[in-house]
């Protein structure tokens, strides 16, 4: 009989989905995986430390660092959880541009997750689309706060600024082009052979596995399991628009790819329905300049592209939290990566990082 | 279910384990503090039984408030669409706390976080090491004792 071993190969620090943060350490039998083990901590802040030493408004813009990719989503949950804890209640409008900013998030992220995806598999110029489409949604963004990538744009009470005159009808454009953009990306990436036999049946988590891992966003929707934040116990004014929650059967690395592509073009509903119903008026409530939330502790979260992103936060009166704790959905949907990769072959390791779409800035926070 | 229901519930479960466990949250946002003892016990109940079915773990964190700290599970039930905190408490030195991954295996990373950061120690935990910081790191950031060498930073050394 041949004596065999298993050996342990190093993946990363430089996998190009990952930006040279996250390592995996995979014990191999041939080709075959063992064990994937993550490796995080390289880009860790200790911005949980930092906040205690800090106002809760100096607070913000660390929010932006978190999921960079999604920074208005991390800029929401922390100011409705801070809102929370104060009552305060936001204008009308400024609670519509936070819906069209968030959403418009939401599909830039995905465009990251699909480029991202795209690359990882060999396909470069499903990134080059992906990004190019993204630069649109970056360019309002930088019209409505000055920024392409930390906003800040949401604040205490309100958005930072109204948007300027030419937002609207270039924000109308982009949804116009949008469904030309998408279906050009299932011609490229959907209806292709390849990519589909790399993803579908591969690393398949089932549904009840997924809850009990803590799975959240469209990584626990491609599970079949119907948890969306913004429908279960909806925030802001979710419960004003016309959605639907895309859901997966088999909950595999295509079904993760697929939902996520479908959300995009709910994203795309719910601007379009905001930007009809938004009214005039003004963006920012009369809040005190230096918040100072009563002793006691409010958990809050949101339906960020990557899952739940929650805030916990811990207040004993004075103008800086005594605790804050972020539930960062990328660091908790990692924990799937080791069961999901045994058994499979190197390459397919690829496909369940991309599908999973953890975002290391919030891995490690 | 209404909150109603959800509080009949729960004063069932005070009636059950007695002055283990005592009923702290508003009614809004109901907590839940437990001895920790009956912690795993308690987990097991809310998860499994009928009339709370908490299937989501869905954070898991710390407060250190300098006499003890504070382990805090916030639960959320997918059928039932209610939210619940539950909270048990640990001495400064030597603190120890049962791991809870058997109930949720979504425990894992955030029990080795709060170890890593707070320094609690979960008793059962499958593979219990720190998971952001390096392995040769001195001490618990997130304890409030912690020195994080900057006190010259104006005001807020007490950080």
């Amino acid at each position: 009989m041949l004596k065999t071993e298993t050996f342990t190969l190093n993946m990363g620090p430089q996998h190009p989905s990952t930006h040279g943060v996250l390592q995996v350490v995979l014990e191999l039998d041939g080709e075959t995986v063992v064990q994937a083990i993550p490796n995080m901590g390289y880009l860790h802040r200790g911005i949980e430390k930092l906040a205690e030493g800090r106002t809760y408004a100096q607070f913000i813009p660390y929010t932006d660092r978190l999921d960079y990719v999604s920074s208005m989503g991390n800029n929401l949950g922390y100011c409705q959880t801070v809102e929370k804890m104060m009552g305060i209640t936001v204008p009308e409008r400024a609670e519509y541009l936070r819906i069209i900013m968030t959403e418009l998030n939401r599909i830039a992220s995905h465009l990251i997750f699909m480029g991202s995806l795209a690359i990882d598999l060999g396909a470069s110029t499903g990134m080059m689309f992906g990004f190019r489409s993204r630069e649109r949604i970056l360019d309002l963004f930088d019209m409505a706060c000055g920024a392409r990538q930390t906003y800040t744009y949401i604040r205490f009470g309100g958005v930072s600024a109204d948007i300027p005159s030419e937002f609207i009808p270039e924000l109308q454009r982009f949804l116009t082009d949008f469904p030309a953009m998408l279906d050009e990306y299932h011609r490229l990436l959907t209806g292709n052979e390849i990519l589909f036999h790399r993803l579908k049946n591969t690393g398949v988590i089932s549904g009840q596995r997924a809850l009990e891992i803590g799975l959240t966003g469209p990584a626990l929707r491609a599970s079949g399991v119907d948890y969306d934040i913004r429908k279960a116990e909806p925030y802001g004014i979710y419960d004003r628009f016309d959605f639907s929650v895309p859901l997966g059967q088999v909950g595999d690395c295509w079904d993760r790819y697929i939902i996520r592509m479908e959300e995009m073009k709910q994203s795309a509903s719910i601007v379009a329905q905001a930007l009809e119903q938004m009214p005039e008026g003004i963006v920012m409530a009369t809040i005190p300049k230096v918040l100072k939330p009563p002793a006691g502790e409010v958990y809050h979260s949101i339906e960020n592209p990557r899952g739940e992103l929650g805030y916990y936060i811990v207040s004993d009166g004075k103008t800086n939290p005594y605790r804050l704790h972020v539930r960062r959905p990328s660091f908790i949907n990692l924990q799937v990566l080791n069961e999901t990769c045994q058994g499979l072959l190197i390459g397919d390791v690829v496909a369940v990082l991309a599908t999973l779409d953890s975002l290391m800035g919030e891995v490690d926070c | 279910m209404s909150n109603l229901d959800i509080n009949n519930s729960l004063s069932e479960l005070q009636a059950r384990y007695l002055e283990d466990v005592k009923i702290i949250g508003e009614e809004a946002q109901t907590a839940l503090l437990v001895e920790p003892h009956r912690l795993l016990d308690l987990l097991e109940l809310l998860k499994t039984n009928e009339s709370y079915q908490f299937n989501m773990l869905r954070n898991l964190t710390a407060v250190d408030y300098l006499e003890y700290i504070e382990v805090v599970y916030h639960l959320y039930s997918l059928p039932l669409r209610q939210a619940i905190t539950v909270k048990t408490r640990c001495g400064m030195e030597d603190s120890q706390i049962p791991s809870a991954t058997h109930i949720w295996p979504a425990a894992n990373f955030q029990e080795r976080e709060v170890y890593d950061l707070l320094g609690v120690r979960f008793t059962g935990h499958p593979d219990l090491r720190r998971i952001l910081l390096r392995d040769e790191f001195d001490g618990h950031p997130l304890r409030k004792t912690y020195n994080t060498g900057n006190a010259g930073e104006g005001g807020r050394s007490s950080c």
